[in-house]
């Protein structure tokens, strides 16, 4: 792309990516399960001016509605964007055609894990699968054992221990969590859940 | 409506309420006592699934939500503060009023039925509603002088589900103005405080959160008051600037106006110590 004129047209046009019968399913597949017409985008990138992470992933917003309009599933389902987005709706307000770009999101994310293709931040994945273990535990979170268990699979023992050690020092951690007595309701509810193979 | 007549609600807490935001759960009830609004902890209740759960499996997610329906008894409305947790249980129901199969499952499983009209409503909701005429009444210490940055977070500001959803923009400023204080504009009160980022990815909410809290400093706010007990988490424990601000639960302010005794057992599990500020306001000893 000729950085002068962004909205240039690329040079070679052999480069476009092919539509295909193939192309339209992935999209007709996210705008069924996220309820929300990405086709729509016309690129005006409201939504990536407004979204308070852009600087940490390696698509804005709407080029990631690009991918899904160029049926490119690979690109998409394995950049880091889906996992940084923390669902915020900042972009979903913004966008002047009403799309639910964080609706989007979250269905790219729930199709990434179900592909199984490579995760772009699977320390992220790994901070939410804490947090369902506890849940599953204790029918609710705790938040010291979810940090911890973080901790030892992502090995950064000695990351953030200041703040760790003033939120304890505050008494803002609990040392054992709360459990629920009717625990048995709550590990039915975990059969439908995909689960690491490892 | 009586003014005297204790009003009674079925209450959600909350992962976080129940635990590091204990200040903000303990503020409210006191608050809610005061206003004679009797809130009556669901039993037994469980995480609402957060967005973790939502991320991993909207079954999960939906399950999990809608057991603590299930265990609210008929007749009262449902209570809660976090904006997460009432958007998922708000959000159960209406997933379950479309699939009426799964509705059914889940009442056979548990043997109880889950109410899909039961009111959810938030706690601002019920002091809008409810509260007003008792709010100015029961009114202990005037909040006149106190600045503060109406940061309400996502999830209230801009509601996930945006079609089906209030916006609850307005409602901290119609409360708290009720007592006194005076709402500043002009500060980031609805940039998001980073959410689960806060324990994955430090580096990037510790530039945001500076942003959000510099520009309520910038704009001569005293502090900040959230309505959500993570934003208030991460807006305390991200901030690292020599100059900030305090940063309350709603509910803290609220319960300091209508003369609350027991505030220094909140404030001391703030990082950031906000009773100088308080102080040089009179609001506490």
């Amino acid at each position: 792309m000729n950085p002068a004129n962004p909205g240039a047209m690329p040079a070679a046009p052999q480069e476009l990516p092919e539509f295909t019968p193939h192309t339209r399913r992935l999209l007709e597949e996210v705008e069924a399960r996220s309820e929300a017409e990405v086709s729509r985008c016309y690129h005006c990138g409201a939504c990536a001016n407004g979204c308070p992470f852009t600087g940490a992933m390696d698509y804005r917003p709407n080029q990631v509605l690009r991918l899904l309009q160029y049926g490119m599933r690979q690109e998409v389902l394995s950049c880091n964007t889906i996992w940084i987005c923390v669902g915020c709706h900042t972009c979903s307000s913004e966008c002047p055609m009403a799309i639910d770009i964080a609706a989007v999101m979250e269905t790219l994310r729930h199709l990434a894990v179900e592909e199984g293709v490579a995760i772009a931040r699977p320390d992220i994945l790994d901070f939410h699968e804490a947090v369902l273990r506890s849940l599953e535990s204790n029918g609710r979170a705790h938040k010291l054992g979810i940090m911890l268990r973080h901790k030892v699979r992502t090995r950064s023992w000695f990351r953030d221990m200041d703040v760790g050690l003033r939120m304890l020092a505050k008494r803002k951690l609990d040392l054992r969590p709360s459990r629920i007595q009717a625990l048995h309701e709550i590990k039915d509810l975990f059969s439908c859940y995909w689960r690491e193979s490892k | 409506m009586n003014p005297e007549k204790q009003l009674d609600f079925s209450y959600f807490p909350g992962c976080s309420l129940a635990t590091t935001a204990a200040e903000s759960n303990q503020s409210m009830r006191e608050s809610a006592k005061i206003l004679g609004l009797n809130l009556i902890e669901l039993e037994d209740w469980n995480c609402c699934g957060s967005s973790s759960a939502q991320t991993m499996c909207k079954n999960l997610s939906l399950g999990m939500a809608a057991r603590n329906l299930s265990l609210a008894p008929p007749g009262r409305p449902l209570v809660a503060m976090c904006p997460r947790c009432l958007h998922y249980l708000r959000n159960a129901q209406r997933c379950l009023k479309q699939d009426p199969q799964t509705h059914r499952e889940l009442e056979e499983r548990w043997g109880r039925p889950i109410p899909l009209d039961l009111e959810v409503l938030h706690f601002m909701e019920v002091l809008v509603r409810y509260g007003l005429d008792r709010l100015k009444s029961r009114a202990r210490r005037s909040l006149k002088g106190l600045k503060y940055v109406p940061y309400y977070g996502c999830t209230l500001f801009r509601p996930p589900a945006l079609k089906q959803e209030r916006y609850y923009q307005g409602e901290m400023a119609n409360i708290l103005g009720a007592l006194g204080a005076q709402a500043i504009d002009g500060a980031y009160a609805n940039r998001c405080c980073g959410s689960f980022l806060s324990a994955t990815d430090p580096e990037i909410v510790i530039p945001l959160v500076n942003e959000i809290v510099g520009s309520a400093v910038q704009a001569q706010a005293h502090c900040l008051v959230t309505a959500c007990a993570m934003c208030q988490l991460n807006l305390e424990i991200r901030c690292t600037m020599k100059t900030r601000a305090p940063v309350f639960h709603f509910s803290e302010i609220l319960a300091l106006a209508l003369g609350a005794k027991d505030y220094e057992q909140w404030f001391i599990r703030h990082l950031t110590d906000p009773r100088p500020l308080l102080q040089s306001l009179g609001l506490a000893a």
